[in-house]
């Protein structure tokens, strides 16, 4: 029998992984977004595992409202990514220092 | 007689508005006849007063003729107080005005001379001039025609205005911009003394009216006011003395006489007018007109004499030494002045207001003669070049002898009346401090004589010390120069010997100036006065009249007899003459001190209270430090999208542990 604490574990490793993909890697920006998606999921996990625990479909609805944002965000994640990559002729994180003070 | 009163201040003062403002468009001429014209019609009015008041057919008026505000319960008003001695002052004061209009046609007549071409003061130099004398008079009247404390002030100030315009006339010259400001600023001390001391009277009487003021004032004779801490002072005394000092500022007294001297940069016109016949007795004519308060304090009239004394004998010295025709004329001015003040001082007000009268005509006339002379003279004034003039210049001669023997107090003329009943005034005075102006008057009368033939003898006659090219275009001054000298010359002879039994021993003052029974020293002289022929009579066995004789005399030793005394003396006694060269070191003092302090502390306040504490400290002090902190915290932006995303989750896990645990 899988437990509500498997599920948990799952996303909470998930999230982990995300976390440090995006301090450890430093060069690729595609890495980064990916990450961001990954974490996403994780959270995604954890509010279908509670609500189907719970027996309240409210977390389920939230999921697709996640994926839908999460969508969007990968589209203009990219597009931007496009556009950096056009102008700035790289996408290396290490170069992207533009804000710097 | 509203009507009359109304035009008799505001003729001059159209004048003066048509000639300043549209002084280019009506010309030269225009400005002279409509400021003449103005002037003209004031001073057949002011005549026609006074013949109305010595007829008995005019009576008093004191009335409102407009109500400037309503504060505080108090109104201000501008109103007029016309009596014997306000008729008496517009007499004067538009009489001289009108010589002195008429004079300046001839002085001003080649002033372009006294610009640099491109000047643009210059322009129309001459229509101003006009503007401003007859702004002056208009001032002037309404200080003496005023029924209250305020519009006082406003006179007051507005003749200093006119008197600085007039100073800096020619104010392309460096030493004319130096008078004028100084002749303001010295003002300014005097005239602080004078607001304070009208303050006092509003907070103290609730009313600025002269006949409400006047008629509460024996109410308010006892009340102790405190000063500082638990020093009570008389309030009388306290707002005498404060208006006084008013007074000492604009009367030139010492130690606030420092500004009359220099005020000779103008030109000689308006000394005549402004700094020797009107401006500089309002200060006598206000003590005079506030008799019913300094009637009530002792101390205060003390004060008065002492003042008037020092700087009627101290100033009179300065005289001696001075070689600039017009400084010793204002020296002379000076001291006689002081010797109005010491009158006042004795509470003979009366003899104060007739001496101001008399002098008024000589000291106007006198000033005026010294002008022609240095037409004649093309405007060199010192006397060192002068001498012989008394062939070249017969008209100017004669009068200032005549005005010189009024000054000097001949018997017969009109100073003699007014000086002989001040000293003997004096010498009659129970106040305290009267001995000692007593002795100081008499001496001065000495002094008088010495520097006022001093003067005569090196002008006109003697050797000829101008040089060839001046001695060959000496001649005459015109019509219009010497036509008001001979003018003043009449009543610098005769008005004295007119007027003395009216104005000191008959009813002309009284209900005017208010004195006391004890203090009445004109009603013991009053006593043994029988007709001019006396007095005179019983001037000449007097010490003042030996005195004059005698200083006369000496003059004509040293300066005609024996020029070699002059050197010997200025030598021998080169210590005093220092000191009276040095006219006493006030001037530096005032440099040193007041002027030097102010501009030390103005520094001090420039230097370190605005460019370092508040610019750099405050202002750049405070940007400064924004930009430091910016500086340090900028570090922190890397700009790497890992080290936020760190920051990111750091933060969240540092709130989330907040959370979770408390």
């Amino acid at each position: 029998m899988i437990e509500l604490s498997d599920y948990l574990m799952l996303s909470g490793i998930l999230f982990a992984i995300s976390i440090a993909g995006i301090f450890i890697n430093r060069k690729n920006l595609i890495v980064l977004l990916m990450c961001i998606e990954l974490m996403l999921l994780a959270v995604n996990t954890n509010f279908i595992a509670f609500s189907h625990f719970l027996g309240d479909m409210a977390g389920q609805v939230f999921v697709f409202f996640i994926l839908t944002v999460a969508a969007a965000e990968a589209a203009i994640g990219l597009a931007i990514l496009v556009v950096l990559f056009r102008s700035r002729r790289t996408i290396d994180v290490e170069d992207l220092d533009a804000l710097k003070g | 007689m509203e009507n009359v009163y109304l035009t008799i201040v505001l003729a001059p003062l159209l004048g003066s508005i048509i000639a300043g403002f549209f002084g280019g468009r009506i010309g030269r001429a225009g400005a002279h006849w409509v400021t003449i014209l103005g002037v003209g019609l004031s001073c057949l009015l002011s005549l026609y007063v006074v013949v109305g008041f010595v007829r008995g057919t005019l009576r008093v008026f004191d009335g409102p003729v407009y109500t400037w505000m309503v504060s505080g319960g108090i109104q201000f008003e501008i109103g007029f107080l016309v009596d014997k001695l306000t008729a008496l002052m517009m007499a004067v004061v538009t009489f001289v005005s009108l010589m002195v209009h008429i004079y300046t046609i001839g002085y001003m007549a080649d002033d372009e001379h006294n610009w640099p071409k491109e000047s643009l003061a210059g322009k129309n130099g001459y229509q101003r001039f006009f503007s401003y004398i007859s702004l002056f008079t208009f001032s002037m009247l309404m200080l003496v025609m005023s029924n209250n404390f305020l519009q006082l002030f406003f006179g007051w100030e507005a003749v200093g205005l006119v008197s600085y315009l007039l100073i800096g006339f020619w104010s392309v010259r460096e030493s004319a911009i130096f008078a004028n400001l100084k002749a303001f600023l010295v003002n300014r001390v005097g005239d602080f003394g004078f607001i304070l001391g009208i303050a006092a009277v509003a907070m103290y009487f609730q009313s600025l009216d002269y006949r409400e003021v006047f008629a509460a004032a024996p109410q308010l004779a006892n009340v102790q006011i405190p000063i500082w801490g638990d020093t009570h002072w008389s309030l009388m005394t306290v707002i005498c003395v404060l208006l006084f000092i008013g007074a000492m500022g604009k009367s030139a007294q010492v130690p606030l006489h420092v500004w009359l001297p220099d005020s000779m940069e103008g030109p000689t016109p308006i000394s005549a007018l402004i700094h020797a016949a009107t401006m500089v007795t309002a200060g006598i004519f206000m003590v005079a007109r506030m008799s019913p308060l300094y009637e009530l304090s002792e101390t205060a009239l003390s004060f008065v004499m002492i003042i008037g004394a020092t700087t009627a004998f101290f100033m009179g010295l300065i005289g001696l030494v001075q070689n600039d025709i017009k400084r010793v004329v204002a020296y002379s001015t000076l001291s006689q002045l002081g010797y109005m003040i010491t009158a006042l001082g004795a509470s003979a007000y009366a003899a104060g207001i007739f001496h101001l009268m008399t002098h008024a005509f000589f000291k106007a006339l006198l000033f005026l003669a010294a002008g022609s002379v240095i037409i004649a003279m093309h405007h060199d004034q010192d006397i060192r070049n002068m001498g012989g003039l008394r062939k070249y210049l017969p008209i100017t001669w004669i009068t200032f002898l005549l005005g010189s023997l009024a000054l000097i107090g001949f018997p017969g003329f009109s100073g003699f009346f007014s000086k002989d009943a001040i000293i003997e005034a004096v010498h009659l005075s129970q106040v305290s401090g009267a001995g000692y102006a007593s002795v100081l008057l008499t001496l001065g009368v000495f002094i008088t004589a010495l520097y006022s033939f001093r003067l005569y003898f090196l002008v006109f006659h003697g050797r000829e010390r101008m040089d060839e090219h001046t001695r060959h275009h000496l001649h005459e001054t015109p019509a219009v120069v010497w036509v008001p000298l001979a003018l003043l010359a009449v009543p610098s002879v005769v008005i004295g010997w007119l007027t003395v039994e009216a104005v000191l021993f008959g009813d002309w003052f009284k209900d005017v100036i208010m004195v006391a029974p004890h203090h009445d020293v004109l009603a013991q002289m009053g006593a043994g006065y029988h007709g001019q022929v006396g007095f005179v009579l019983h001037g000449l066995m007097a010490p003042p009249f030996w005195l004059a004789m005698g200083g006369l005399a000496l003059a004509w030793y040293i300066y005609m007899m024996k020029p070699v005394i002059a050197g010997y003396l200025m030598v021998r006694f080169g210590v005093l003459y220092r000191i009276l060269d040095g006219k006493y070191g006030f001037d530096q003092l005032n440099m040193a001190l007041f002027a030097g302090g102010s501009r030390g502390l103005g520094k001090l306040f420039w230097k370190t209270g605005d460019q370092k504490i508040i610019d750099g400290t405050l202002i750049n002090g405070s940007a400064h430090g924004v930009g430091w902190i910016a500086e340090r915290l900028r570090c922190i932006q890397t700009g790497y999208l890992y080290h936020y995303a760190i920051a990111m989750i750091l933060g969240l896990v540092v709130l989330l542990t907040v959370f979770v645990t408390f």
